[in-house]
């Protein structure tokens, strides 16, 4: 892996940011006849915390699914090194590349465990089939997730917070150099919220790329190295947060306006909003 | 651990004990049961007698091996192929009531054969073949209706009901229009029935719902991955696209080779994939324990199709019919309620 720094140094958390094995080339993405985007080209830095941010319907969900493979782009592609994801047999691109989508509902009677096993999929065949990397790896991941206790409960009979942490496990599970997750924080409680991006950051410490679609503003201002702004299916500002969020900024992509002070603990742009929309 | 690790080299599995525990006890109780079965002619034959007509001697030794042989081995083999099927449907809707008997795909394999036995006589092989035909037009069609709001979900349920009313009606109709005698033939095939089936009729069915097994045990991997919802299976490697045609065109295939050798047998492949996930205490909808709990479901109603009017020989479709409309009312309103 190419880890040469380019050009200035976006932020200290991450110097080794570089240009990404993950891009949309002018994609044009959609639903049938409704088009999201057109003609939207976005890099996905390796070894980075993106996170995507904007308003409800903006597109971000959507441009999430067309990296995953599961929207393919009417127009343009999406590459992975260079080659276009669809032309990856389906397990060799999921053992590099993971999602996790939002609404996600377990089947029935299943063991936390056997939730998390499911992450395998794409390192299994149907001779090996439990091998001694998926033990460890569920494992590992049960761990990281904070959830080793509930290994064998029914998931059913978990809470929205537990839940959400066994899906989780299950992504990392995968054990994926690249992560994207889709409003991963949802259920979580504020605690667990920042426990999760907090394992996002150490999993980008360990070399992983992180993408994931945040509601929170400031939770990505604070956690992401790159910062992905869209409105109405495009791309209004990408980079560290530190250099492209401004009230101007904030007022394109929310409709809202506010002042940007620095989050006292970690000094990163923190928007509060004054006299609210409009 | 609640499951047991198998491994052998680069061969590995992970055996859920409960699964593997029920499912031995399934087969062995149809075991059991198949051998009551043998045992039942007018009279109930001493087990001695029958073991040795099975190992070729005696008096029964004809009666026991070429008449209720065949007919005990069919009930097994068929209601393992409709509880597979039944499975394979559920797990493609993700829906309890998603099973080949309530979308119309029993129905539209019977429409074929009897449109091959009105038009074209009926060779067995053009039966099977318009059996499998009928299968999959009425998959398409249900498939086809539901394609806006998606597969899994009730939507797909209600029009599969639908079609399977069109269906009865179409069936119907073209008994009516025949001539009596095919009529007669007709109908006699209309309840399902395991009625006087030799083995020079069973041959070519067990070896395809045989062939089929083989193939859905090689896509229970990705079944049970498909069971996390499509955006999932596919972000985890499942090709979904060639895994649903696989995995369907496998379901019709069981389905209309049952059809074909039987009649359309209703609420086996309804019934017996709920029941044997919750003996087996496994997660989602698993093919094993919906197999098996099929085999003991179909002959068990096939002894008593023999027994409770007995001389009287009533087709097993009615007993699976009587049993499984009650269900069918509970699950029904189960579904209904659910948020």
């Amino acid at each position: 892996m190419n880890d040469e720094p380019v050009g200035e140094a976006p932020k200290e958390s991450n110097p080794e940011a570089v240009a990404g094995r993950l891009a949309a080339d002018r994609v044009t993405l959609g639903y049938g006849d409704r088009v999201v985007s057109a003609g939207l080209s976005v890099d996905i830095p390796d070894r980075a915390f993106t996170a995507v941010v904007g308003a409800n319907a903006c597109g971000k969900s959507t441009l999430l699914r067309s990296f995953a493979r599961l929207l393919p782009p009417a127009q343009g592609r999406v590459t992975f090194d260079g080659r276009n994801v669809r032309d990856y047999r389906p397990k060799s691109i999921a053992r590099q590349v993971g999602f996790l989508p939002q609404g996600l509902v377990p089947p029935d009677n299943i063991a936390v465990r056997q939730l998390v096993a499911r992450g395998r999929y794409p390192h299994q065949t149907l001779l090996s089939a439990w091998s001694r990397d998926d033990e460890r790896a569920v494992a590992a991941a049960m761990a990281a997730a904070g959830i080793a206790d509930l290994a064998e409960r029914p998931v059913e009979s978990l809470s929205g917070g537990q839940r959400q942490r066994v899906w989780i496990a299950m992504i990392l599970a995968q054990e994926t150099p690249y992560l994207l997750l889709d409003e991963p924080t949802t259920f979580l409680d504020i605690t667990h919220q920042y426990q999760l991006l907090a394992l996002l950051a150490r999993l980008r410490d360990e070399g992983r790329t992180i993408v994931a679609v945040l509601h929170d503003i400031n939770q990505a201002c604070r956690f992401a190295d790159h910062l992905i702004a869209m409105r109405s299916g495009r791309v209004v500002a990408a980079g560290p947060p530190a250099e492209i969020v401004d009230t101007a900024l904030i007022k394109e992509v929310f409709d809202l306006s506010c002042v940007i002070v620095p989050d006292p603990v970690a000094g990163t742009p923190m928007i509060v909003p004054d006299a609210g929309p409009g | 651990m609640s499951a047991l690790v198998l491994r052998a080299g680069r061969v590995s599995a992970l055996v859920e004990r409960r699964t593997a525990a029920a499912s031995l006890a399934l087969a062995a109780a149809a075991l059991l049961l198949a051998f009551a079965a043998l045992c039942r002619g007018d009279a109930w034959d001493p087990p001695g007698e029958v073991l040795a007509a099975l190992a070729g001697h005696g008096d029964a030794a004809l009666i026991v091996q070429e008449w209720r042989l065949p007919r005990v081995t069919a009930a097994l083999v068929f209601g393992a192929a409709l509880g597979a099927a039944g499975a394979v449907f559920q797990n493609v809707t993700r829906n309890a009531l998603g099973s080949p008997d309530v979308i119309g795909l029993d129905a539209g394999a019977y429409t074929g054969v009897l449109i091959v036995i009105t038009v074209f006589g009926g060779s067995a092989a053009g039966l099977a073949a318009g059996s499998l035909t009928g299968g999959l037009a009425a998959a398409a069609a249900v498939y086809a209706l539901s394609l806006r709001s998606g597969l899994s979900g009730m939507r797909l349920v209600v029009i599969g009901i639908a079609v399977n009313a069109m269906l009865a009606a179409v069936n119907n109709w073209i008994v009516l229009r025949a001539e009596l005698e095919v009529a007669i033939a007709a109908t006699g095939w209309s309840a399902g029935s395991l009625n006087g089936l030799d083995w020079g009729e069973l041959r070519v069915p067990f070896l395809v719902v045989a062939a089929l097994g083989l193939l859905l045990a090689a896509l229970a991997r990705p079944m049970a991955q498909a069971a996390l919802g499509d955006d999932l299976a596919a972000a985890s490697g499942v090709a979904l696209n060639r895994y649903r045609l696989l995995v369907v065109l496998t379901g019709v295939g069981l389905t209309a080779t049952v059809t074909s050798a039987t009649g359309p047998v209703v609420f086996v492949a309804l019934a017996a994939p709920q029941i044997g996930r919750r003996v087996a205490g496994a997660a989602g909808t698993p093919v094993l324990p919906a197999a098996l709990t099929g085999a003991l479901l179909l002959l068990a109603a096939d002894l008593a199709a023999q027994t409770v009017l007995a001389p009287v020989q009533l087709p097993v479709g009615v007993v699976t019919t009587v049993i499984g409309g009650t269900y069918l009312g509970w699950l029904l309103i189960m579904e209904m309620r659910r948020p």
